[in-house]
């Protein structure tokens, strides 16, 4: 078919959309500080109970760090970090123009994708087991 | 090229901070993370002494002025990608540092009163 003729899409078809694994990287580079944003004062919050003096801050820190649904949303910010934080260097790294080259970039991609989960894991488990 | 987009050049200098905030948190986290290592979150006394040290307050501090300035112009960022109507642009940012600011003062309080 002659690239003149090709149908082009009108609209952007998400669906249809296929990207290079550094797009989906950066897709969730942005998604992964959206979410730490959203969840920050649950953060502050519990902060402010780990380091409060009172007896009651404390056995309300250890009630809200048991709940299910609370340390589900903790693994989730976990990896959010861990994804954000190492697409972040990643990203200053390009940013001084080391690992530009196709293949490096996407290398690194897989290593931020894949180092990010791993310690989501590792950590995850000692957040949930503790 | 030889146009004066906006007065401020704001656009480079957002760019920059969220590179130098992005740095002192990456730095800040690493030192958070050799001290959980090296037991300073072993038990709630351990993290309190370790939280109420001097040097530590300081770079907690730098810590969440960091966050709270890099949330503010990531957000900002996604807000202008997807919003096309000025009006709600300018609520959602006005929310944004609102709520950030407010953040900011909470967590600061929280570390200097130790
Ligand atoms: C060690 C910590 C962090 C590092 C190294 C880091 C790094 C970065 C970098 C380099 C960017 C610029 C991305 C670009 O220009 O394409 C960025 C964007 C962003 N960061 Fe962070 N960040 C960190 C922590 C955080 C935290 C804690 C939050 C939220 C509270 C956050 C929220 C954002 C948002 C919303 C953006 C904009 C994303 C976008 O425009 O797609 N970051 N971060």
């Amino acid at each position: 078919m002659p690239e003149m003729t090709k149908p082009r899409p009108k609209h952007l078809a998400l669906h249809q959309i296929r990207l290079p694994l550094a797009g989906y990287a950066s897709i969730l580079h942005r998604v992964s500080g959206a979410g730490l944003f959203l969840m920050l004062p649950l953060l502050v919050w519990l902060l402010q109970l780990s380091l409060s003096p009172s007896q009651e801050s404390a056995a309300l820190f250890s009630a809200v760090m048991g709940n299910l649904l609370v340390k589900l949303i903790l693994l989730g910010l976990l990896w959010a970090f861990l994804h954000h934080f190492c697409m972040g260097i990643r990203i200053l790294l390009i940013d001084v123009h080391v690992g530009v080259e196709k293949q490096q970039a996407h290398n690194s991609a897989m290593a931020v994708m894949i180092i990010s989960l791993a310690l989501t894991l590792v950590f995850g488990l000692k957040l949930l087991g503790a | 090229m030889n146009r004066l987009v906006v007065g401020a050049h704001y656009g480079l200098m957002d760019w920059l901070a969220q590179r130098v905030t992005a740095i002192v948190m990456a730095v800040y986290t690493l030192i958070i993370f050799a001290a959980a290592l090296g037991g300073a979150t072993a038990s709630r006394e351990a993290w309190h002494s370790f939280m109420a040290n001097g040097f530590i307050r300081y770079i907690s501090f730098l810590f969440i002025v960091s966050l709270c300035y890099h949330a503010w112009v990531g957000v900002r960022d996604i807000w202008m990608d997807y919003l096309n109507s000025a009006a709600l642009r300018v609520i959602l940012h006005v929310l944004t540092l609102l709520a950030l600011i407010g953040y900011a003062g909470w967590a600061v309080q929280i570390i200097w009163r130790l």
